[in-house]
């Protein structure tokens, strides 16, 4: 893909540092639903489709653990969230301006099949969203 | 296309004498001298390229009876459309006659009948003579294994895959990708692959923990003047079809952007024609070909389809070889300024009784098995019907390992998973061990009895239904329906998950499954780690030791809607 290991942990490094992962805090516990959490980031502005690389597996090999990778050109920030997940917001990425690029990975906890957004706040202030269908299924009658 | 007047003209000479109703001795002999080796391997070439596709073997070393599935339904964009076109459509879409070779090769029609007049197809020695001729006349042909090749006999079970290993290597492949390979473990396919001295090929192959490539995702080849990189996908969904436990670390998926990059990368290198040498299933190379631009040659795996012509998407030739050893798919381009600018293809047909068996590989197909022959030729017990597997909903090898799950493990409801690899048997055949391996051979044996509730049963079902109806490809995972012995039902293929399945009733009783009642459920291949119970060979052995002959009734307990 498109990290190699040491890119993956300097980025790791940078992400913790700046990431806000979606703990139940107080304000973050009144998000009940995503659209609501992506109102919250974009502060109702519209947003287009494009502009944003979201990489998620179609089918969750590990819904505990399922990586999903966000890019987004000249992006300052970045918000991931999953629509059927109890507590929907996933994370938010922020870049500052010694980001070498506005792209982050991380793995999450999909508790059902359901759709992951990103949408990230462009250099110019508009909002622009991606979404994928990941599947968390079951398994084991296949081949 | 050449191909399907190629193959339909040996064909159709054939089916002349033999018609549709000629079965028996006379048909038998007339079918082996219309139907010769020349016949079936006589290719006109064309270019300077050639690659031998193999795929599915499933360690069907010799040859066997195989049925081609009689209902194969496709959703979305693949309805109507091939590998979902079967029996008398198939026949029709391909201008094949009704009780030619062809008829008997790629379909189930009149296939009791049929298979008596032309016999079993495959076995690796009649591969080998396929594959020495072709590279007789085409010294630089590639030799490209599409995976599941190791697992699925009682002797690989033994070995561990070795005698596979051991065998197809002595058909020197160039490549191969892989699936159930993987559930030897990944210790084993390891150790196996330092051993097999051509490339093990995986661009979707990730260690999990890093997120980078764990093994070789291609290799360029300078053939016939021309360089040709095959790029291999391994099974996308291998830690969720099968046990993840057993390569832990290891990721999948099928990563098109990754694709798409890898064939930029390699005509960027230099590469005349792209190969993807893949196990992703027919629907999803179809959807791959579409949106991952530059592969010039798709050679599908994994879904078991044999197709007398290629698909063609944009630029991309889709080929479909088969499985269990019955066909060997030769391929020329012709390859002129980094471009492919013609290809030529046919599906051969290993026709047990008319292509003599290379007489190198007989030997060691013989050496293979002999510590062994005593167990493998043993038998169990009279099949006085078909035993077949293929096809979406059910087959008589599952309702037998049903019907054997109920009985011996005193269970209301069976699972049996919905696997397309294991051969058929004939009426009147005895099963032998060997027979029941070939159905049932694997790592992960253990025959479970639990108990389950209405609603979680009904859940199993949906998300089965889903991963095989589900109408993008990209979440499909290429297996049939899950089989189910003791409990019908209704499944509607149109409706999305959740809404799919109606009406499961118990069939003892003809009660509605009450999703709040408790109901004792008996089957086997979980993926779960640490599961308890016999191995499915030796629950369904007793059982037919018991019942000494095997009689399926014809099973209706499930309603096809929406198709």
């Amino acid at each position: 893909m498109k990290f190699t290991r040491r890119q993956t942990l300097a980025l790791g490094a940078g992400a913790v540092a700046t990431a806000a992962m979606g703990l139940p805090s107080a304000s973050v516990a009144k998000i009940a639903t995503a659209d609501e959490a992506i109102a919250e980031f974009t502060g109702g502005a519209a947003i287009k489709e494009g502009g944003v690389t979201l990489t998620a597996p179609e089918i969750a090999e590990n819904g505990n653990a399922v990586q999903v990778s966000v890019s987004a050109e000249g992006a300052s920030a970045i918000l991931i969230v999953a629509d059927g997940n109890p507590s929907p917001k996933v994370a938010t990425f922020t870049f500052g301006p010694l980001a070498g690029a506005p792209e982050a990975s991380t793995r999450m906890r999909l508790i059902q099949t359901q759709n992951v957004t990103a949408v990230a706040k462009l250099a110019d202030g508009s909002f622009a969203k991606a979404s994928s269908y990941v599947k968390v299924t079951i398994g084991g009658c296949g081949g | 296309m050449i191909s399907r007047r190629d193959f339909v003209q040996a064909t159709v000479a054939a089916s002349a004498i033999v018609g549709a109703s000629g079965v028996g001795q006379w048909a038998q002999l007339a079918a082996q001298q219309r139907l010769t080796q020349d016949e079936l391997l006589a290719f006109d070439p064309l270019g300077s390229v050639t690659l031998i596709h193999m795929t599915d073997l499933h360690a069907q070393v010799t040859p066997v009876y195989f049925r081609e599935p009689e209902i194969n339904l496709g959703v979305g964009a693949a309805q109507g459309q091939p590998p979902h076109v079967t029996g008398a459509d198939f026949l029709k879409l391909y201008d094949i006659k009704p009780g030619s070779p062809a008829a008997y090769a790629l379909t189930d029609q009149d296939f009791v009948a049929l298979a008596k007049a032309y016999g079993r197809m495959g076995g690796l020695d009649r591969c080998a003579t396929v594959i020495n001729a072709i590279r007789a006349e085409r010294p630089d042909a590639l030799l490209l294994d599409g995976g599941d090749t190791w697992q699925g006999s009682y002797v690989s079970h033994k070995t561990n895959g070795q005698d596979v290993v051991n065998l197809v290597g002595a058909l020197k492949p160039d490549a191969m990708t892989a699936h159930w390979e993987f559930t030897f473990g990944r210790d084993r396919v390891d150790e196996l692959v330092k051993s097999l001295g051509f490339a093990f090929l995986g661009a979707n192959i990730f260690d999990a923990e890093w997120d980078e490539p764990a093994y070789e995702p291609y290799k360029i080849f300078e053939r016939g003047g021309a360089k040709i990189a095959v790029i291999g996908q391994a099974f996308p969904y291998l830690p969720i079809a099968n046990p993840k436990w057993m390569f832990p670390g290891l990721s999948f998926g099928v990563r098109e952007e990754r694709i798409a990059k890898l064939a930029a990368e390699v005509r960027k290198k230099g590469a005349d024609v792209v190969v993807l040498l893949s196990h992703n299933g027919f629907d999803v190379d179809r959807k791959l070909a579409a949106r991952a631009p530059g592969i010039d040659v798709i050679l599908c795996g994994h879904t078991h389809d044999a197709l007398p012509e290629p698909v063609k998407v944009g630029k991309t030739h889709l080929i479909a070889s088969g499985s269990n050893g019955k066909f060997i798919s030769r391929i020329d381009l012709d390859v002129s300024a980094g471009e492919v600018k013609g290809l030529r293809h046919k599906l051969i047909p290993i026709f047990a009784d008319v292509i003599a068996p290379d007489a190198t590989m007989a030997a060691r197909i013989k050496a293979e098995r002999a510590p062994f022959a005593a167990e493998l030729g043993e038998t169990l017990g009279v099949t006085e019907g078909l035993l077949y597997r293929r096809g979406n909903f059910n087959g008589t090898w599952d309702d037998l390992i049903c019907n054997a799950l109920i009985s011996e493990r005193e269970a209301d409801i069976a699972l049996s998973p919905g696997f397309r690899w294991g051969p058929s048997l004939l009426p009147g055949a005895p099963i032998t061990r060997e027979d029941l391996f070939a159905a049932t051979s694997m790592s992960y044996p253990s025959a479970y009895r639990s108990e389950m509730t209405g609603a979680q049963l009904h859940a199993i079902l949906e998300d089965v239904a889903d991963n095989l109806f589900h109408p993008d490809p990209y979440y499909q995972q290429g297996g049939d329906m899950v089989r189910v012995g003791g409990m019908g039902y209704t499944i509607d293929i149109s409706k999305p998950v959740g809404k799919r399945i109606s009406d499961m009733t118990v069939l003892k009783t003809g009660a509605a499954i009450d999703p709040a009642k408790t109901y004792v459920v008996a089957g086997w291949a979980s993926v779960n780690e640490g599961v308890e119970g016999p191995a499915i060979w030796d629950v369904v052995e007793a059982y037919i030791r018991r019942k000494k002959t095997i009689s399926i009734d014809p099973n209706k307990s499930v309603r096809v809607r929406g198709a």
